[in-house]
């Protein structure tokens, strides 16, 4: 058992897996600031697009309903199979297009708790309306989001396990790498263990930080 | 990619393997999230109850099934279900069937999600209402059947609604290890023609009639448990007791 622990946990094959953690939070990342972005313009043109740009909202919101209803792993092949380009950047960019659908539905959630006397007392105010959703609207919304937002970033982080199938150099396909020299199945087992306990950590720690801020509201 | 997409010659092509690759894989895909849901749905039930008694080993159970599996990807249990269980059971080449790999996979990980739902419904209805019924000389099923049930079942619908719709789409990591799934068939045809845009662009589509469905359920139980329930009108005869 020591001798197996010994031979599979070498140091050149924890660092390799380790820079596998690494490239999945960096995709987990970059995919949550982008996801962010989008999500927000995404809500904001669902909920106030109005008058003559209504169909822009329609256009929104059928974007988003397709995305939510088809399988993230669905996005990641399709779009790794129809567009060439660097690897990372392109897996970004489908888990991009797929959590900026999900986040512009919670971000929408947030937006329609924003009470309407919030943007007349604005106005009355004097502030325009991008003031308003600046300085307003936007903060108290991401403020009564965080813990779904949370969680959406849990989701995005055991989602990137999905790009072992496209072969980006992530925690799970660095894994496999190394499981393909292995040949016993307790062998199997640890390295199993190992990859689920990096995720775990990863994503424990952000919930238990989304429950402690929760505490902090119920508290306030 | 736009003009791959409108080439006539691919969708004919698509349109010939449908019964070979979409049929089957779609099915297996429905029966997977069927039979999947309900295991989800009895673990769940089991263990949401279990993490709302009174005994400290029930919770801690629940509490370390739910932690670990909602932290850990379903890509990596389901691949560990895929490499390791059959050699604890044997040590010959026994495969354990995709089907019950993929209810096992879903069943377990959406079970953790369901029994929290179930959870939250549960404790959410204050302690006093209980009470207050039982002091009304309500029976414990009485107290069950008329005053926490139907409120626990508005509150846990609409999350409920959502698990399934994401259980429906989690069938499709089955993918990773050849599940026979939607997923499985559309990448094999894709990959073996070269018309991805076809093959994925159809898969997509099935997955949305199956999902659109649970998602719109799950908006309307929403819309729904928002609603104050309708006070029945009670009819005083005229002339009663006012009279």
């Amino acid at each position: 058992m020591r001798e197996l622990f010994l031979k599979i946990f070498t140091q050149a094959n924890v660092l390799f897996m380790l820079r596998g953690f690494r490239m999945t939070l960096v995709i987990a990342a970059l995919s949550t600031l982008l996801g962010i972005f989008f999500g927000t313009l995404l809500a904001l043109i669902r909920t106030y697009a109005g008058g003559r740009l209504r169909w822009v909202g329609g256009l929104v919101a059928a974007y988003t309903e397709f995305f939510r209803c088809t399988p993230n792993l669905l996005w990641i092949l399709w779009i790794y199979f129809t567009i060439r380009g660097n690897k990372v950047a392109v897996s970004v960019l489908a888990i991009t297009l797929f959590t900026s659908a999900v986040m512009a539905e919670i971000f929408r959630g947030g937006l329609n708790s924003i009470p309407k006397g919030q943007f007349e007392a604005a106005q009355s105010q004097g502030f325009s309306f991008p003031q308003t959703l600046v300085y307003i609207v936007l903060p108290q919304m991401y403020k009564k989001v965080i813990p779904a937002l949370v969680s959406q970033v849990i989701t995005i982080i055991k989602d990137t396990s999905f790009l072992k199938m496209v072969d980006v150099a992530e925690l799970m396909r660095n894994g496999a790498v190394v499981m393909g020299s292995i040949y016993d199945v307790r062998g199997m087992m640890m390295l199993f263990a190992f990859e689920a306990l990096c995720y775990f950590t990863a994503c424990f720690l952000l919930s238990c930080a989304a429950r402690a801020y929760q505490k902090t509201l119920v508290a306030n | 990619m736009l003009k791959g997409l409108l080439d006539a010659k691919r969708w004919a092509a698509l349109l010939k393997a449908i019964p070979e690759y979409y049929i089957p894989g779609f099915v297996m895909t429905l029966r997977i999230s069927l039979v999947g849901l309900a295991l989800a749905l009895a673990l769940g039930v089991v263990f949401g109850i279990l993490s709302t008694s009174k005994w400290k080993i029930c919770k801690v159970i629940t509490r370390i099934y739910v932690e670990f599996i909602q932290n850990t990807p379903l890509a990596l249990q389901i691949m560990c279900y895929y490499s390791v269980l059959p050699m604890v059971f044997s040590s010959q080449g026994f495969r354990i069937p995709k089907f019950v790999l993929g209810v096992i996979g879903v069943g377990v990980y959406h079970g953790a999600y369901i029994s929290e739902v179930i959870r939250t419904g549960i404790e959410a209805i204050p302690k006093g209402q209980s009470e207050a019924a039982a002091s009304q000389g309500f029976s414990y099923v009485g107290t069950m059947r008329y005053v926490i049930m139907p409120q626990t079942i508005k509150i846990i619908m609409p999350p409920l609604a959502n698990q399934a719709l994401n259980l429906v789409k989690n069938t499709s990591i089955l993918a990773m290890v050849a599940g026979m799934d939607l997923m499985y068939f559309t990448d094999s045809w894709g990959s073996n023609r070269g018309y991805f845009a076809q093959a994925y662009f159809t898969s997509a589509l099935l997955y949305f009639i199956i999902c659109f469905p649970l998602a719109r359920l799950a908006r309307y139980l929403e819309i729904r448990s928002m609603r104050l329930p309708v006070a029945k009108q009670i009819e005083i005869p005229a002339g009663g007791e006012g009279a």
